[in-house]
């Protein structure tokens, strides 16, 4: 999928993370921070890039503050920031690349 | 169509936000009996988007230990409903709530929907229930029609904020505006053979309010009712499961039927109370509903 547009999702609320997309320069290009990143950094980064690699995103900026969110949190957080970038509101694939 | 769980223990309904992660992560810890998940009314129309893939995850990931999972859809009236229908069966969900229910054509039209959704992610026919809220006088005055609408359909509950919009009053907090439609859907879903679960009561201040309004939706006959918060938890269990005094009783009651019947007795005492066979049932669902409450594991 290709990033049309700048969105955001989700908030700096606790158990929370907030996800940016932007087009890219060619390549992912992910900046995390996070309270939590030194015991769970790779994991965070892990599951964005898997989600990602999913929704068949290759070319993005994408900018995530974690405020302790689950791994399912930050997955649909990047679903909807993405899908909103391209402006995909029904008919999701839930189970397919939403999985 | 026979579901395990059309009649499963729902003493408390608890509403959550799907728009906040930190509230769907672990309310089984308060102990609900079921919660749900709303898509509709606590979730800013902006955000509706992002709560259904929250909810997605929520529902595959999240390990709720058997509390029931009922997704809240937003209304028939929106374009929302259908997408939410997908998502909420997909991710596996126990029952869909229909807000705003104002006839069976209502029940019918998500009954399709959820079929159609169970089919396209080869989740078992059959496997998600329906509930329905009724919101309007219309739709209190087609309970019935509503109740018998669907083999689905666990149940109807009360929503009192909108019922009492409609009827151009306002919750008093004496229960006086709602006591009509009270009635007449506990009448209608006993006639119906499905459940039925009052509203919210949203003054968290008044715990002694609550009580008394939990107190009054038992005694009319309610299965349980809809709450805001976990502290309404614990009251609620204690109105709704019977106490030791009432489960000793009731086994007597089982058991001396049994044996008077048998010996050819209709018309008896049981610790200074006439008992004859109308009282049976009655006895039979008090050690029921203390069974699956957890106080009683006797054979009866």
């Amino acid at each position: 999928m290709v990033i049309q547009k700048p969105a955001i999702a989700g908030t700096l609320e606790s158990s929370d993370c907030m996800v940016t997309v932007e087009p890219g320069e060619g390549k992912i290009d992910l900046d995390l921070d996070s309270a939590v990143i030194r015991q769970y950094g790779k994991q965070i980064r892990k599951v964005i890039l898997e989600t990602l690699q999913r929704l068949d995103v290759t070319d993005a900026k994408i900018t995530v503050v974690d405020k302790g969110a689950l791994d399912c949190t930050i997955k649909a957080r990047v679903e909807c920031a993405v899908y909103r970038s391209n402006g995909v509101k029904d008919q999701l694939p839930w189970g397919g690349a939403i999985v | 169509m026979s579901h395990p769980n059309m009649k499963r223990l729902r003493r408390s309904m608890m509403f959550l936000n799907c728009q906040k992660p930190g509230l769907i992560k672990d309310p089984y810890v308060y102990g609900p009996d079921s919660i749900m998940l709303d898509l509709e009314d606590a979730v800013a129309e902006k955000e509706k988007d992002a709560a259904r893939y929250s909810l997605y995850h929520a529902l595959q990931e999240i390990d709720y230990r058997g509390v029931e999972r009922v997704v809240r859809i937003n209304g028939l009236d929106t374009d929302l409903w259908r997408e939410d229908i997908r998502c909420s069966v997909a991710g596996g969900c126990d029952a869909i709530r229909i807000p705003k229910t104002e006839t069976a054509k209502d029940v019918k039209l998500v009954e399709e929907a959820v079929a159609a959704a169970e089919k396209e992610f080869g989740i078992e026919p059959g496997r998600t229930l329906i509930m329905a809220a009724l919101e309007s006088a219309r739709g209190v005055m087609n309970a019935l029609e509503i109740c018998e609408a669907s083999p689905r359909l666990f149940g109807i509950a009360l929503s009192g904020g909108d019922y009492t919009k409609d009827l151009q009053t306002t919750i008093s907090g004496t229960g006086v505006e709602l006591m009509g439609a009270r009635q007449h859907m506990i009448i209608a879903a006993r006639a119906a053979g499905v459940q039925c679960f009052d509203t919210v009561y949203t003054n968290l201040n008044d715990m002694e309010g609550f009580r008394r309004d939990v107190e009054t939706i038992h005694t009319m006959g309610f299965d349980g009712k809809s709450i805001i918060n976990p502290r309404q938890i614990p009251i609620v269990h204690e109105i709704f499961t019977p106490t030791q005094k009432e489960i000793i009783f009731a086994e007597k009651v089982v058991r001396e039927i049994d044996t008077k019947k048998a010996q050819g007795i209709g018309v008896f005492t049981v610790d200074g109370k006439m008992i004859d066979i109308a009282f049976y049932d009655g006895a039979k669902r008090t050690l029921a509903l203390a069974r699956a409450s957890g106080v009683y594991k006797g054979e009866l």
